[in-house]
């Protein structure tokens, strides 16, 4: 079996295969975003789905929106390069969730309307509360973008078997990225122009079907491999890594011990920390979750929406862990390595090796890789829609219709912003995507997070549930997380003065931690509350109908 | 257009400052909290144990477990789906017995004295 992905002999097939269920993909979401275009009327209909999935399509849709490309093929990769530690990420966001189950999904859905600064801004000043969502509802979004969008870019052109020194239609390896990453942004501006949120849905939908049928077959047929042993299937996978039993234990990849330097082994060990808070504590901040409650009539339906989306992404992780040790098993470290030094391409070069094993020969394999790649794509266009559309909302609601025209903007003209800006985000994120294409932005994906957690959560949970929290807070903690985080990570070694950074040759890093969480998460939390107090406002009376209308759904849109 | 908060003027606050300071409000905040706030101190502990214990307690995670590959490390990373799991069906049977009755009643009182928030949107 020749392990090399797209293996001369299958490359025709596997990339014929590829194209055409690429094709089919793209013309069943564009049918059923035109569908859903007819649909959309109103503002509600555009933000919000017009309120009328139920929890389980809600359920879906979110795991749709947020098992992302890093999440199916970035966590199947560390494990299959560095065992145990790939686990580590999964459970943080999958406890996550209960972050955003208890404290904040249905009070969200309860009192807002269409984005996160609808509850932040509830009781306060109008204008400098929005401005301050918007700026870190789109930095959020961009910076989870670009990492997806990068990422796209990089993987078709492996999945197509377009190496460098190859050509495909006439383009070579750095041609076919940049015409991926158009691709995939001129689809998600169509789904989020054309279909608005109900578009978006049903591709997120589409997606989450297509990617736990795809890995639970593939699970399955790596348990099938090992008779259902669990411990012979790890068995094998750490004699193949090279690395013995370390491989199925924490420590290869976060929080690495480095002999003879205490320093270093602190500050990663501490950095390991930093990373499980961000992770855990992020999701509740990410706007384009957020919105996703809006989806849904009431506070029940959102509440049903959570317990369908933790069932389907804590199976979803479950099956990454039979596909990272598969793939470290069946695969392995070297042909992996070959093909993709992060480890991405580990999950469809696993489906091969199965399709080889159980269809039958080279064609199988290149049926079960074309499968794969096409799920990866699906991956990919559903969580880009999602953060387009969460970004183009908030510039439209929160900054057109709030600051510039102090709410006084009509339905229509706020959905024609709310589309313009989509168009706009969009055609923005493809050319930073082009420019940071031969950068290392793997980063972006853990900054995102840490920025959603050091600035938008707190400012959410004071909301919800501090009575004295007032303007200056919600600015004060948005702000100084954002900044935070930002800053952190900019004086930090993923950016700058190491080999493994955004910058390898340039050296301005003096912060040591490559995720902020751990600072910038609870400075976050201090700034909302020293801004507080800095400000005489407050208005028990709003904070009255903002709690009484969470809790009870009284009023709610 | 803006969320309706200019729209709910001086009568409704009132309206909603008086359904706050009731017993019946009072009892539901506390019925919420009362299981939100400790759970979530409870899930973030178990949670931190797991990620600390995988920084600093290596030989400990890498303990075999019936003679097998398979470690304490993996069941604990297990043993956090199914906490995952447990608690949110937890509180979803919590929600549907001892929050939605109260949360329904005290809407519909609501709605009894204010119209202007029928359903919209």
């Amino acid at each position: 079996m020749n392990t090399v992905l797209a293996a001369e002999a299958t490359n025709g097939t596997a990339r014929t295969l590829t194209i055409t269920l690429f094709v089919v993909l793209v013309a069943v979401t564009l049918g059923i975003t035109i569908w859903a275009s007819r649909q959309t009327r109103t503002a509600t209909d555009f933000y919000a789905g017009g309120r009328s999935f139920s929890g389980f399509q809600n359920g879906m849709a979110i795991g749709g929106d947020y098992m992302s490309a890093a999440s199916f093929l970035g966590i199947a990769g560390i494990i299959a390069l560095y065992g145990y530690d790939g686990f580590l990420y999964s459970i943080g966001f999958l406890v996550a969730w209960l972050v955003a189950l208890l404290l904040v999904a249905e009070l969200l859905r309860n009192s807002g309307r269409y984005t996160m600064a609808d509850v932040l801004a509830f009781r306060m000043r109008q204008r400098p509360v929005r401005t301050a969502a918007a700026v870190s509802t789109i930095t959020v979004s961009i910076f989870y973008l670009l990492a997806q969008m990068v990422g796209a870019g990089a993987l078709v052109a492996l999945l197509l078997g377009i190496r460098p020194g190859t050509t495909f239609l006439g383009m070579d390896a750095d041609t076919a990225k940049v015409a991926t990453i158009i691709l995939v942004g001129a689809l998600m501006i169509i789904y989020v122009t054309v279909g608005g949120m109900k578009g978006t849905t049903y591709v997120q939908i589409i997606k989450a079907v297509l990617l736990m049928g795809g890995t639970l077959v593939m699970t399955l047929l790596v348990l099938a491999k090992y008779k259902f042993n669990l411990s012979s299937l790890l068995g094998d996978a750490a004699a193949s890594s090279g690395k013995g039993s370390a491989f199925l234990e924490p420590g290869l990849r976060y929080g690495v011990e480095v002999a003879g330097n205490a320093t270093q082994t602190f500050y990663n060990k501490v950095d390991l920390l930093s990373l499980g808070i961000a992770l855990v504590l992020g999701t509740a901040g990410l706007p384009h979750i957020l919105i996703r409650f809006y989806t849904v009539p009431t506070a029940k339906a959102a509440r049903k929406s959570v317990l369908w989306a933790i069932g389907i992404i804590g199976t979803f992780y479950l099956f990454t862990l039979a596909l990272g040790f598969g793939a470290a098993a069946l695969v392995g470290r070297e042909a992996i390595t070959a093909q993709d030094k992060a480890g991405n391409t580990a999950a469809p070069q696993l489906a091969q090796a199965l399709g080889v094993d159980f269809l039958g020969g080279d064609v199988g394999g290149a049926a079960m890789l074309a499968i794969i790649a096409a799920v990866a794509f699906a991956t990919i266009l559903a969580v880009v829609a999602g953060l387009t559309l969460a970004s183009s909302s908030s510039l439209a609601h929160d900054f057109y219709a709030n600051v510039i025209k102090n709410g006084q903007a009509s339905e229509r003209q706020e959905v024609n912003v709310a589309r313009i800006s989509a168009f706009v985000i969009g055609a923005v994120s493809i050319l930073l995507s082009i420019f940071a294409q031969s950068l290392n932005v793997a980063f972006l994906v853990a900054l995102a997070f840490a920025v959603a957690a050091s600035g938008n959560l707190p400012a959410i949970l004071y909301s919800l549930f501090w009575k004295r929290f007032n303007t200056s807070g919600a600015v004060w903690a948005i702000y100084g997380g954002l900044l935070a985080a930002v800053v952190l990570v900019f004086f930090s070694p993923v950016v700058s003065g190491a080999a493994t950074s955004m910058f390898p040759d340039s050296d301005w890093q003096w912060f040591p931690l490559s995720n902020p969480g751990i600072i910038s998460i609870p400075f976050g939390f201090l700034c909302g509350f020293v801004g507080t107090l800095l400000s005489k406002e407050r208005d028990d009376a709003k904070y009255a109908e903002l709690e009484v209308r969470a809790l009870t759904g009284a009023g709610a849109h | 257009m803006s969320t309706d908060t200019p729209a709910s003027a001086a009568g409704t606050s009132h309206r909603y400052v008086a359904v706050q300071e009731s017993a019946e409000f009072a009892g539901l905040r506390r019925t919420l909290r009362g299981f939100v706030f400790p759970m979530t101190v409870a899930f973030f502990l178990w949670y931190a144990l797991y990620v600390i214990l995988s920084a600093y307690a290596r030989d400990f995670m890498g303990t075999r477990l019936f003679g097998s590959n398979i470690n304490i490390a993996l069941v604990f990373g297990l043993l956090q789906f199914v906490s995952t799991f447990l608690i949110a069906w937890l509180y979803a049977r919590y929600a549907n017995r001892r929050i939605d009755p109260v949360a329904d009643r005290i809407r519909a009182e609501i709605g009894e004295v204010t119209h202007e928030h029928g359903p919209r949107g």
